[in-house]
């Protein structure tokens, strides 16, 4: 009996990411999800600018793109005028915390009832490599060579904690991809963020600490294990709200 | 018996699947697949338990698991 397969809602195609990237990983536990809770048919995904570009390519439900960091303020027009079907967006760091920081904050405050996953991996992807906003401290990258000062660069932001002030923010959490165990908690959280959808609590986010071997300089499993040793010092996982 | 299959040709060679198997049953193909890889192949005659550990970190859904 078969006991671990591809899901229904992930198109079986290979993706353009790198070996060992995060993203594929957390494409495939939201499609894992959506097969689950049998929502397929009335999913609405919305693919952002960044490494995740072409998300729509690999899932097999309907999908939109946005500009880029305006994935929030596309959701919130598909909520809106299409209430009875489950909007989600999918946003790396530089979208939804750099250049889309304003579209972000508004919708959690106006408790938009849409899921947003959020993939932080501390580094701009599609671009080579560059600081994101999330870069932790003393970390290279290709536009910090010596590593992010906080006199030069300021300090990682914590869109997570910034957002959880917020009243119409109703769940959030940020989880981890870096082993079996993690990946299945950050399943359960995909999950709870549709859940709450579906009920109509309102706002959920969830952070999904990503590895990003290419840019990194490191190996995939290397990649795990520095979000085990370092990234989560900086990220701490669990309920934030 | 448990067993899993892996599809080598979408196998990207990240070898997650390698650092997580609790009994050391994947292993490193000799031969290249089409991407120009070496992909990883289950160990001829292994005991495998079936955890899913694998399937469950592999993130290009390579490997399927049944028991």
């Amino acid at each position: 009996m078969k006991i671990y397969s591809h899901p229904k809602s992930l198109r079986n195609v290979s993706t353009h990411y790198c070996p060992g990237c995060g993203h594929s990983l957390a494409h495939r536990l939201i499609a894992e999800v959506i097969d689950e809770l049998g929502i397929r048919e009335k999913v609405i995904a919305v693919a952002p600018v960044g490494c995740a570009v072409i998300a729509y390519d690999y899932w097999d439900f309907d999908c939109s793109e946005a500009a880029h960091g305006r994935a929030l303020a596309v959701a919130t027009g598909l909520k809106r005028v299409r209430p009875q079907n489950i909007v989600f967006t999918y946003q790396g760091d530089g979208d939804l915390a750099a250049i889309g920081t304003n579209e972000t904050i508004h919708a959690a405050n106006r408790g938009e009832n849409v899921s947003v996953f959020f993939i932080n991996n501390a580094v701009y992807g599609m671009t080579g490599g560059q600081m994101a906003p999330t870069t932790l401290l003393n970390q290279k990258t290709s536009t910090s060579p010596l590593g992010r000062s906080a006199a030069a660069q300021g300090y990682p932001l914590k869109i997570s904690e910034m957002l959880a002030l917020l009243p119409g923010v109703k769940y959030i959490e940020r989880v981890s991809l870096h082993s079996p165990q993690e990946i299945m908690k950050t399943r359960k959280a995909i999950r709870q963020a549709f859940v709450n959808q579906i009920e109509g609590v309102g706002f959920s986010l969830v952070e999904v600490l990503s590895p990003c071997p290419t840019y990194w300089g490191l190996s995939a499993r290397e990649s795990m294990a520095w979000i085990k040793n370092t990234m989560v010092k900086e990220f701490p996982l669990g309920i934030i709200k | 018996m448990p067993k899993i299959t892996i599809n080598k040709d979408k196998c990207k060679g990240c070898l997650l699947c390698i650092s997580v198997c609790p009994r050391g049953l994947i292993v490193v193909e000799d031969e290249l697949n089409l991407r120009g890889i070496k992909p990883v192949k289950f160990k001829p005659g292994g005991k495998c338990v079936g955890c899913a550990m694998c399937a469950v970190i592999c993130p290009d859904c390579c490997i399927e698991v049944y028991k």
